[in-house]
């Protein structure tokens, strides 16, 4: 209860004390508008950038748009401002959008991404020698299911992510077949049901998700990526073909509409110095998927304990 | 040569031995450079279709303009103005009105309050029909607040309350049209067939474009969805109204508006009504998709739910989706039943007396909003006291996966080793070429040389368009759900109809399992049969399961009453009555069950790629994403294409069924 006070008493002079500082530097009241996706960690972080920015004074809104849909959005202006925008799987697009000259990228985010094959703990007592990805040339059959046998299953994906597995699987010489899953759900329920069995189960996580803090497991240890060896098949374990290697591992980028700068400066340079790290951003994604508290209350604690923080970013 | 033509179904059987023969040996023609063309469409012979769509959907959003102002200008004044009363009603029911913006707004006006809402639905059910009909649509919002779905639930209300008038207006204009100009019907008509083929995901992206990413584009994709029922029925129940009153408004000299709005219109409301409900069954089934481009509500609570593999709270939230659509469905049933009674008209009494019902609900309204400010949980319904049934379902999901995981697996090898995967071979193994020819003749042989034409003239798009094989995989996934869900379906129709009792408890188990949004069981569904074709299946199955049971409970139910006595007198046991008289008077209504059951299947293609499939909803889905339009659209013109063939095939043999038993 006194915390609550406390809390509230001390968001009310936050704000008493900036609506006097910030509000005369709001540029434009036209509304900041940041898209929303379909997983947690985006929400979060974007509701926390929206608070900051209308801690500042600015006007924001809220849109639901598609990851890859919303470039369109952004060069048009029709959409401000994008939160993530994953090196692993939106750099092609972010690439082009800014190549248009109509997005541009606003910085890293401080969160970095890893995707990767990725297996439950009870997996490595049916296949000694994991993580290292050499493990899995000699056990694919523990990965097996009636369809795929004698060859392993691996989930990968929605197609549309990429990821080079098929490719990645003949480089290295594994005996896997691909299960391309439709969707982020559909692959960890995948994951959720084989869990729940403790039945053999390999798939594509990448975080910062909640299934690690979930589920225990690890994730595999390929040889490290470079872009060398992805484009050279001379380079690389197997000198005859590309994609001899892992997954990249990439930052999370900020991309906004080109016009955000020249229309709200002082937010622009706000939304520039926003950064946040793997382990925070861990700990509220598992706080709402795992523990079931509520987005706003997670960005709510957040604000409140990292003013001094967000105080530096607008007042630049 | 004669004498085979006039044996039609041994030519057939031996064309069919044939395709079976070149599907099962043409897998070596791949290394045979002279055949592969015919088995694998070659990529240099496609038609860049999808890609002359999507400049000309960059064209029209960039550059088309009026003179005076630009396409997207027009098109931005029309989300603007579809945007206000939406905002409006959604803040009357849902979210309260606001002052100021965003984390530091302060609501200056709450929203209604449950109580007063149950208050005013209940009355209207009163007005509409009897204390019963106000006990169920009391208890279904009663449910809302309780289960604490209601915040959501008035979101979703609140994009019905706009989308409907809007659909149901323009669906009265095009069929008022097609009534009055017959080259007018003639264009429309292939229109709104498209318009129900063509899945939503598939022109989202081009909706998107024009009328800005938010809860608009979803009204708007709604209403396209919505309309065409409204359409076909409208003009249907014009050409239904009596002559007589026709010619006696001729007689008085109407004008033609004068004909439209007092003659026409009044007289075809009991048939109209219909279609005011079938628009708001269907905006009610678009929630979900409505809800991926920002539409929120009942339909981003389920998505939002399976994203955490949270199965119970999308149970819950589905399952208020099929209470609010229950609610809503009796209301405006009973409303239309009611529009074509006769009413006395009030005598002379005081206003309060005239209007007790809209008395007692704003006295109602003014008491809780006003104590509510005192009280809150006469204003929102307290959370302490909701309750959740969510921890059942995903319970429930579990101990089937842990324990009976292997019966499912065994079931689904024996499944997929002997029935889905020939069958899948066969198609993909069929040569394009003679498989369009094939198409044709059977157009041909059933509907005459005009829908060997057309059905010509679409197979032959699909290829052009590279689309073959999605298009014989799409073919093989729904054909083999259809036969699935034709076996389980149609016995439980005919046991319906046979005992009542069976049948009221089916009646219901059908109502929720169409409202039901399919997304709520896909999650489930892939932890218990793994990513995979079969599991696709499962899920078409259960979806499209619905109107073969309908339809067959329908035929059987309304076999002429007279036929069946004679039946009775000539000595026929219950099973000869049943086999010899009601099934083969009921075929025409079963046929048509199986055509709209192929129908649901192919829509719901589109969802069953979100599992992990390869076919034309994958296609679809995939465009989706890539906010790509031409790709999106011809691949979603492909389905129609495949739909409408076989609509038109199945509805060709209805009707040759139906003069071989005399019935029309």
């Amino acid at each position: 209860m006194t915390n609550a006070i406390s809390r509230s008493l001390m968001g009310a002079a936050a704000a008493a004390m900036l609506s006097t500082a910030a509000t005369a530097q709001v540029e434009s009241m036209d509304p900041i508008k940041l898209t929303l996706h379909d997983w947690s960690g985006q929400l979060i972080n974007t509701q926390i950038m929206g608070s900051i920015l209308e801690e500042a004074g600015y006007n924001i809104q809220y849109v639901q748009a598609d990851y890859i849909a919303q470039f369109a959005g952004l060069k048009t202006g029709d959409l401000s401002l994008a939160m993530e925008i994953w090196a692993t799987t939106g750099q092609e697009a972010l690439d082009e959008a800014v190549a248009s000259g109509n997005v541009v990228n606003a910085g890293e985010t401080g969160l970095n991404a890893i995707e990767e094959w990725w297996y439950p703990l009870y997996m490595k007592e049916l296949c000694p020698g994991l993580p290292d990805w050499t493990a899995l040339q000699n056990c694919a059959e523990a990965f097996s299911t009636a369809e795929t046998a004698p060859k392993g299953r691996y989930v990968g994906g929605p197609v549309t992510w990429g990821g080079f597995d098929e490719e990645r699987i003949e480089a290295l010489n594994l005996d896997f077949e691909v299960v391309h899953a439709g969707t982020d759900a559909a692959l960890f329920a995948e994951l959720e049901s084989a869990y729940q069995r403790q039945a053999p189960v390999i798939l594509w996580v990448y975080v910062p998700h909640w299934a690690p803090a979930k589920y225990d497991g690890e994730f595999v240890e390929f040889p490290p990526y470079s872009a060398e060896c992805y484009n050279d098949p001379s380079v690389g374990i197997n000198p005859n073909a590309a994609y001899d290697c892992g997954k990249p591992r990439g930052p999370i980028w900020k991309a906004a509409w080109a016009g955000f700068e020249d229309k709200w400066p002082g937010a622009f340079s706000a939304v520039q110095a926003y950064t946040i790290n793997n382990d925070e951003m861990s700990a509220m994604v598992a706080a709402v998927d795992l523990d079931g508290e509520s987005i706003d209350d997670v960005v709510n604690a957040w604000m409140d304990d990292n003013e001094d923080r967000w105080t530096a970013w607008i007042s630049q | 040569m004669a004498w085979l033509l006039k044996k039609p179904t041994l030519v057939f059987l031996a064309l069919f031995a044939a395709t079976w023969l070149l599907a099962k040996y043409s897998s070596t023609w791949f290394e045979s450079p002279s055949l592969a063309w015919a088995i694998d469409y070659p990529k240099t012979w496609v038609l860049p279709l999808k890609d002359y769509v999507s400049a000309a959907m960059k064209w029209l959003v960039e550059d088309a303009g009026f003179g005076l102002f630009s396409f997207t200008e027009l098109t931005r004044a029309i989300a603007w103005l579809i945007e206000q009363p939406y905002e409006f009603v959604r803040a009357v029911l849902a979210t309260g009105f606001f002052d100021g913006i965003g984390r530091r707004a302060t609501q200056i006006v709450p929203p209604l309050s449950w109580i007063a809402v149950t208050a005013a639905v209940v009355a209207l059910g009163h007005y509409a029909k009897s204390w019963g009909l106000a006990a169920i649509v009391g208890l279904a919002f009663l449910y809302l607040a309780v289960f604490g779905q209601w915040e959501s639930a008035m979101v979703t209300l609140a994009s019905v309350v706009i989308a409907v008038p809007f659909g149901v207006a323009g669906g009265l204009m095009l069929g008022i049209l097609a009534y009055r100009h017959k080259s007018f019907e003639a264009v429309l008509k292939p229109v709104l067939d498209l318009m129900q083929t063509i899945p939503v995901f598939a022109y989202l992206v081009p909706i998107l474009f024009m009328f800005g990413f938010g809860p608009v584009s979803a009204l708007v994709a709604t209403v396209i969805y919505a309309m065409p029922p409204m359409a076909r029925i409208t003009t249907m129940a014009l050409k239904n109204v009596d002559p007589e009153i026709v010619d006696f408004g001729k007689m008085t000299g109407c004008t033609q508006r004068q004909m439209t709005w007092k003659i026409l219109v009044p007289s075809a409301l009991n048939g109209l009504m219909v279609g005011v409900n079938q628009v708001i069954m269907l905006s009610l089934n678009m929630v979900i998709i409505a809800s991926m481009i920002g539409a929120g509500g009942l339909g981003f609570d389920v998505l939002a739910s399976l994203r955490r593999l949270n199965i119970g709270g999308g149970f819950e939230a589905g399952i208020a989706i099929v209470i609010l659509a229950v609610a809503l469905d009796r209301l405006s049933q009973a409303l239309a039943a009611r529009s074509t009674e006769y009413s006395p008209p009030p005598r002379e009494q005081g206003f309060v007396a005239r209007h007790k019902r809209s008395v007692t609900v704003v006295v109602i309204l003014g008491i809780t909003m006003g104590l509510g400010l005192f009280i809150p949980a006469l204003q929102t319904y307290p959370e302490a006291a909701e309750l959740s049934t969510g921890a059942f379902w995903t319970n429930g999901v579990k101990y089937l996966n842990i324990n009976y995981f292997d019966q499912f697996e065994a079931v689904k090898i024996f499944l997929l080793t002997n029935f889905l995967l020939p069958i899948k071979r066969f198609f993909l193994g069929i040569p394009w070429p003679w498989a369009i020819a094939m198409i044709t003749l059977i157009g041909w042989k059933f509907g005459g040389w005009k829908l060997g034409a057309m059905n010509f003239a679409m197979a032959l798009f699909i290829a052009t368009t590279g689309m073959w094989e999605k298009a014989m995989i799409t073919i093989y996934l729904c054909g083999a759900s259809v036969v699935i869900a034709s076996i389980i379906g149609i016995p439980i129709g005919i046991w319906a109809a046979l005992s009542p009792r069976a049948g009221k408890v089916i009646g219901v188990a059908i109502d929720t399992l169409q409202t039901l949004p399919s997304f709520v069981y896909l999650i489930p569904v892939i932890m218990l049969f793994r990513i995979g074709d079969f599991t696709a299946m499962v899920a078409i199955v259960a979806y499209a399961l619905v109107p073969a049971v309908r339809y067959a409970a329908h035929g059987v139910r309304h076999v002429s009453p007279d036929l069946i006595e004679a039946g009775v007198v000539s000595g026929c046991t219950k099973r000869q009555i049943l086999f010899k008289i009601r099934l083969p008077l009921a075929l025409p209504e079963i046929l048509l069950g199986i055509n709209q059951t192929i129908m649901l299947a192919l829509s719901m293609l589109v969802i069953t790629a979100l599992v992990g499939t390869r076919d034309l909803g994958q296609e679809v889905y995939i465009a989706l994403t890539k906010a790509d339009t031409g790709r999106g659209l011809v691949a979603g013109l492909a389905i129609a294409f495949i739909a409408i063939m076989a609509d038109r095939i199945i509805s060709a043999s209805a009707r040759k069924a139906k003069t071989r038993y005399g019935i029309d």
